[in-house]
């Protein structure tokens, strides 16, 4: 169906779900698959669960007064306020710029429309590390750009943009191409012009994918480290809070990491509550 | 018509610019930076010893990591789609929240599990004579949990829409486990299992913060530097070499994404005749209509649980 690759993490999360419930049932359990799923859920826990867990509780294991006392670190506050606010900041250019893409890419039509569709994907399979020494190349201190951004707020905005570029694309394409084009042709028959039909007619059906595809791009920027690391120039200013904990891990104040991790693995858990939110929303609305 | 064609044209072009400034750019940039200093930089940087053994480690890691996740991945995959059982909605969600997990995270919360001196299993592992963080098994434990979902969710929804009226058929007609997965479960994953295996490979190479944190960065002897930690040492040292190194995974990365992409676009066409049941067996095809029609009747009977089938059951 889609002409271009589809990150995995950005695979219309719609996708799964509407599938499933066309699936007639499954089966009981047998033997075989009674193991099998033990091992699974074994393999699931040493490697995810049981460490998550252990994050949480050394997180807590200064009582409430430890974890406050590490939450309301000036330091560990300012990191927090950045990684937030430059996380929202790129979620919203996120649904912004998808949406006009995917609407580029699916409606549109001119030579190397499938090499811009191609190029999408280079930012989600390209090495964190890797794209943050490309950035330090165009806009670090021998810039052959003219434009110096190391060691600024904005460099990490670049640097999140860059990394979640693919997130609201591959969420919107999908569903604009899967769109029934009779509704738009109704309404342009009746006189709405194109702006019109966009905003009443388009845009809330695309609204829902929307919304999972800047979801996902603001959990990815949240816990970004090696894109923004190289271009954030080491100063306290743009320090992240995946930066502030891998700092705080180098001191070996596994306290401190901790707290902070646990309020990063909050953030998350509520992203991914948002988003079977938004799913349940956009499946009852059919 | 001409404002629509020009507001179409303004659309192109901030697309293309966006695209362009983002990606395009700095892509040029780091391989003219990469040539720039001559090939003999290009073969130093790519040929020392650091460097060489970078590779090596990079690769076991990642082909390691992809095979855990591709195990993993299609069996739960299997049973998630396939089978009832109680919490099944809980382990998919789980299953998926590595991806929403910050690198950094990953490695302090293996750290603190698998760690030698104070870890909750390290500790014991350490005094059996097992190391995990600061080694290679730790590194492959970092780069499994951040990719661990990428095969499982590229196979759960093909397998969810294939639906199981093709494997009842074939148990019907006595086929065995390792028969029905090779010759009906596997075809109809095959283009979906490799997109995330490609995914998985590309995520695996890659990671920087997780294997960071786990590894301890060592160079010199007993090295646990991959290559992308190797790119960070020598750019935050002002060494040289980086931008050859990135560019090697660059061009890895993109070789991914371009294979990707015609795979998709060939199995797109043959995936009409693989999902014919009728061709995907010879045998079937000989049957009349109304004969086929029966065994697909009987399979109702034969005590597959489709009596208990519930069309909302997978919710």
């Amino acid at each position: 169906m889609s002409t271009a690759v589809e990150p995995a993490s950005t695979a219309s999360p719609a996708r799964p779900r509407a599938a499933r419930t066309a699936t007639p049932g499954g089966a009981r359990l047998g033997r075989g698959s009674g193991l099998g799923l033990g091992v699974a859920v074994l393999w699931l826990s040493l490697l995810v669960l049981i460490p998550l867990a252990a994050v949480v509780t050394r997180g807590f294991s200064g009582g409430w007064s430890g974890f406050w006392d590490n939450i309301t670190d000036p330091n560990a506050l300012r990191a927090l306020r950045l990684t937030v606010v430059s996380s929202l900041l790129v979620a919203a250019i996120n649904a912004v710029m998808g949406t006009l893409l995917a609407w580029v890419l699916v409606r549109d039509s001119f030579p190397g429309r499938r090499l811009v569709d191609l190029i999408i994907d280079i930012p989600f399979a390209l090495p964190t590390i890797v794209a943050g020494l490309v950035l330090l190349a165009v806009y670090g201190t021998d810039s052959p750009v003219g434009i110096h951004l190391l060691g600024t707020e904005k460099a990490i905005v670049l640097g999140l943009l860059f990394v979640t570029l693919p997130f609201a694309v591959r969420s919107v394409q999908p569903v604009l191409m899967a769109l029934d084009r009779e509704v738009e042709q109704a309404a342009a028959c009746l006189g709405a012009p194109p702006r019109t039909i966009f905003r009443r007619v388009v845009l809330p059906l695309l609204l829902p994918a929307i919304a999972s595809g800047a979801t996902l791009a603001f959990a990815r920027a949240v816990g970004e480290y090696g894109s923004v690391l190289l271009i954030s120039g080491g100063l306290s200013r743009t320090r992240v809070s995946s930066m502030y904990a891998f700092q705080k891990i180098e001191n070996f104040d596994f306290l401190a990491v901790a707290v902070t991790a646990t309020v990063l693995l909050a953030i998350s858990l509520l992203v991914i509550l948002g988003l079977d939110l938004i799913q349940r929303a956009a499946a009852r609305r059919g | 018509m001409g404002s629509r064609r020009s507001a179409r044209l303004v659309q192109r072009a901030i697309a293309l610019l966006y695209v362009g400034i983002l990606v395009l750019v700095p892509i040029v940039v780091v391989t003219w930076k990469t040539f720039s200093p001559g090939p003999a930089a290009f073969w130093d940087a790519i040929s020392s010893q650091q460097a060489v053994t970078a590779f090596r480690l990079t690769a076991e890691i990642a082909l390691a990591s992809v095979a855990l996740n591709t195990v993993f991945g299609v069996g739960l995959a299997l049973l998630i789609t396939r089978y009832r059982f109680p919490g099944r909605r809980l382990l998919s969600a789980l299953a998926d929240l590595p991806l929403s997990v910050s690198p950094i995270v990953v490695g302090l919360a293996l750290v603190l599990v698998y760690g030698p001196v104070d870890g909750w299993f390290g500790k014991g592992l350490h005094d059996a004579g097992i190391d995990i963080i600061f080694s290679l098994p730790g590194m492959i434990l970092a780069t499994t949990f951040v990719s661990f979902p990428l095969v499982l969710r590229e196979v759960v929804p093909v397998l969810a829409e294939e639906g199981i009226e093709q494997e009842q058929a074939a148990r019907v007609l006595g086929a065995s486990a390792l028969q029905r997965f090779l010759r009906i479960t596997l075809p109809i994953i095959r283009s979906a299992l490799l997109y995330g295996i490609v995914l998985s490979l590309a995520r695996s190479i890659g990671e920087f913060g997780a294997v960071l944190v786990v590894s301890g960065n060592v160079s010199g002897e007993n090295q646990t530097q991959t290559v992308p930690l190797l790119v960070g040492e020598r750019v935050q040292q002002l060494e040289p070499g980086s931008f050859q190194l990135a560019f090697l995974l660059i061009l890895v990365t993109v070789l991914v994404i371009v294979l990707v992409f015609l795979r998709r676009d060939r199995s797109d066409r043959a995936g009409a005749v693989l999902a014919d049941p009728v061709l995907a067996d010879p045998g079937l095809a000989d049957a009349e209509p109304g004969h086929a029609a029966t065994v697909v009747t009987a399979s109702d009977n034969v005590g597959l649980d489709d009596a208990a089938i519930d069309r909302g059951g997978l919710r």
